[in-house]
């Protein structure tokens, strides 16, 4: 079975846990949904700036992602240390594009993030990219287009 | 009125009301950011006539410009009509700059071109008004410095000795120039703007704050800024600091060691180097880039430049960008990677830097004790053969030189 196959509510469910992998910082589990060949960007100053040539807020091939979250797990990473208290909707998901290899799905996104420093509001919308590795649904690519990437923002060191 | 500066600074200690004070804040934004010469940004990022783009001094929005005469301009955006802001985007071209509210229009050198309906004043150009503009511009290699001040010292004297750390960074650049081109991250930090400023060459820290990933990524990072390093901080005057890390490289021996990489990996950059440098290019690709803080908002941490930018007492942006050098793209795609790894709200560096500054500003704000210390390796500090001060690498020296200028200023 190819992910092209899959019915959307399946792809849902795969949205749904990654995001709640990613609020409860199951760090390891939510590494393990990563293709090898991962791409995991957050754009700034526009959706579509060129990450070769522009600043990015994050930009992690897969090598980077294993260091995020070995970073994570040293248990010493102080903006993440204690974790933000996070909960996020994902919602509006479409499938875009179903001729690739991959399947390519959007989905809008609003995020609450509370710590000691108060409470952000993030939102934007998200781009996966899904593949079916061994019998497993694997994620190769995801783009989180930040509402407010152009503009000044709090740290964010969780998973978005 | 204000406090007494010479109570409120000390050889080894600073008040921290210093921080949390918004009276202190509005007078350092009359006497700091209104007065000296303050980084506003690179003429690479206005190349062409036309060009524009928004930067700031601490809370004025400023617009540097560059005309047709290829001059480059900094006014202030502000129509000289009602006051509204003249310019919405971030960047951009145009010859003129048009006011939404009631169509003054500028020249993008500030002069009033033109109003709607001129019979209202009289007729056409009979009004003596323009853009404000900031009294004093001068650019040092490429970085153009503004100043509020109509008078005062030349931006080479502010600079000092500093000015050398900027020359070794654009010769980094076979073409000896750099170029900001990469965008920014724009970071918030609930932090008093000298809560970053003292941090960006406090050499104590960053074994601490930064173990996370100095560990993970077995960087050598670290080993820069312990007891044993032969690295120095070393205070330039005038509030500007840098760590000087060019002994530890110089000890590796290797080009391009500095960067964590080889020469054989940077094939084209090497030759490119060594053709417009000669013999000299070993030196600069051994030596690597500066880490240098120029009061009160420039900081260049080897292959990125910051600034900062004071909102309020206790708000502070910092913009970053990757420091890209001219002629050398195969630089230029690492450094750009290696910064957005670091730094920004998700940088594996900046990240825990700022959590630092935010907590630093609620712990400051605490009744008892009044004081933060900075008298670390005050005991240890000499003075070098440019009659610079020159402490440890994780040595408070940099700090003690920052508050010495803020009170000479501020008194």
């Amino acid at each position: 079975m190819t992910a092209l196959e899959l019915d959307i509510r399946q792809i849902e469910q795969f949205l749904y846990r990654e995001a709640r992998l990613a609020d409860e910082h199951r760090y390891d589990d939510w590494e393990a949904l990563w293709t090898d060949d991962a791409l995991y960007w957050v754009p700034a100053g526009s959706d579509d700036a060129d990450p070769m040539t522009r600043m990015s807020v994050v930009h992690d091939n897969r090598n980077r992602i294993a260091t995020r979250v070995k970073q994570f797990n040293t248990g010493r990473r102080h903006s993440q240390t204690p974790t933000s208290r996070l909960r996020r909707v994902v919602s509006n998901v479409e499938i875009i594009d179903d001729a690739g290899d991959d399947l390519t799905v959007e989905a809008n996104f609003v995020l609450v993030e509370s710590r000691e420093r108060g409470k952000e509001i993030w939102a934007g919308r998200y781009t996966y990219r899904l593949r079916m590795v061994d019998g497993d649904l694997k994620m190769s690519y995801k783009k989180v287009a930040l509402v407010d990437n152009a503009r000044v923002l709090p740290t964010m060191s969780f998973l978005i | 009125m204000s406090p007494s500066y010479d109570e409120l600074i000390r050889s080894d200690r600073v008040h921290g009301s210093l921080y949390t004070s918004p009276e202190i804040f509005a007078d350092e934004l009359a006497r700091i950011w209104y007065s000296s010469w303050v980084y506003v940004g690179h003429v690479s990022e206005i190349a062409n006539p036309g060009d524009y783009v928004r930067k700031n001094i601490g809370p004025q929005d400023v617009i540097m410009s560059r005309s047709a005469d290829g001059e480059v301009h900094l006014l202030l955006n502000r129509c000289a009509h009602r006051g509204n802001l003249v310019c919405e985007a971030d960047a951009g071209n145009s010859s003129s700059f048009r006011c939404p509210y009631h169509g003054w229009t500028y020249r993008n050198s500030g002069e009033l071109l033109g109003y709607p309906f001129p019979e209202g004043y009289g007729g056409r150009g009979k009004l003596d008004l323009g853009l404000g503009r900031v009294p004093r511009m001068a650019v040092h290699q490429g970085f153009v410095f503004g100043s509020f001040a109509p008078d005062g010292i030349s931006l080479a004297e502010h600079l000092g000795d500093a000015a050398g750390e900027i020359d070794r960074l654009v010769h980094l650049s076979p073409e000896g120039e750099i170029e900001i081109s990469a965008g920014w991250l724009k970071h918030r930090a609930r932090a008093n703007w000298k809560l970053l400023a003292e941090n960006e060459t406090d050499g104590y820290h960053p074994q601490f704050v930064h173990a996370s990933i100095f560990s993970v990524a077995e960087s050598g990072i670290g080993a820069l800024y312990s007891e044993k390093s032969e690295a120095v901080t070393r205070a330039f005057g005038h509030g500007h600091s840098e760590n000087d890390l060019r002994p530890e490289f110089r000890r590796l021996g290797t080009p391009l060691g500095w960067f964590g990489t080889t020469e054989e990996r940077m094939p084209d950059y090497v030759a490119a180097m060594r053709g417009a440098y000669g013999e000299a290019a070993q030196e600069i690709l051994v030596e690597g880039a500066p880490h240098v803080m120029i009061f009160p908002n420039l900081f260049i941490a080897e292959i990125q430049m910051f600034t900062i930018q004071p909102l309020a007492h206790d708000l502070t942006v910092q913009h970053v960008t990757a420091v890209q050098l001219k002629g050398a793209p195969e630089m230029n795609r690492r450094m750009l990677q290696q910064c957005v790894g670091s730094v920004g709200p998700a940088g594996l560096l900046l990240a825990d830097d700022t959590e630092m500054y935010e907590r630093n500003q609620v712990g400051v704000a605490e009744l008892r004790p009044e004081w933060l210390d900075v008298r670390r390796g005050a005991h240890r500090e000499y003075v070098d053969e440019r009659g610079l001060t020159v402490g440890g690498a994780t040595d408070e020296t940099a700090m003690r030189g920052f508050w010495s200028h803020y009170r000479d200023v501020m008194a």
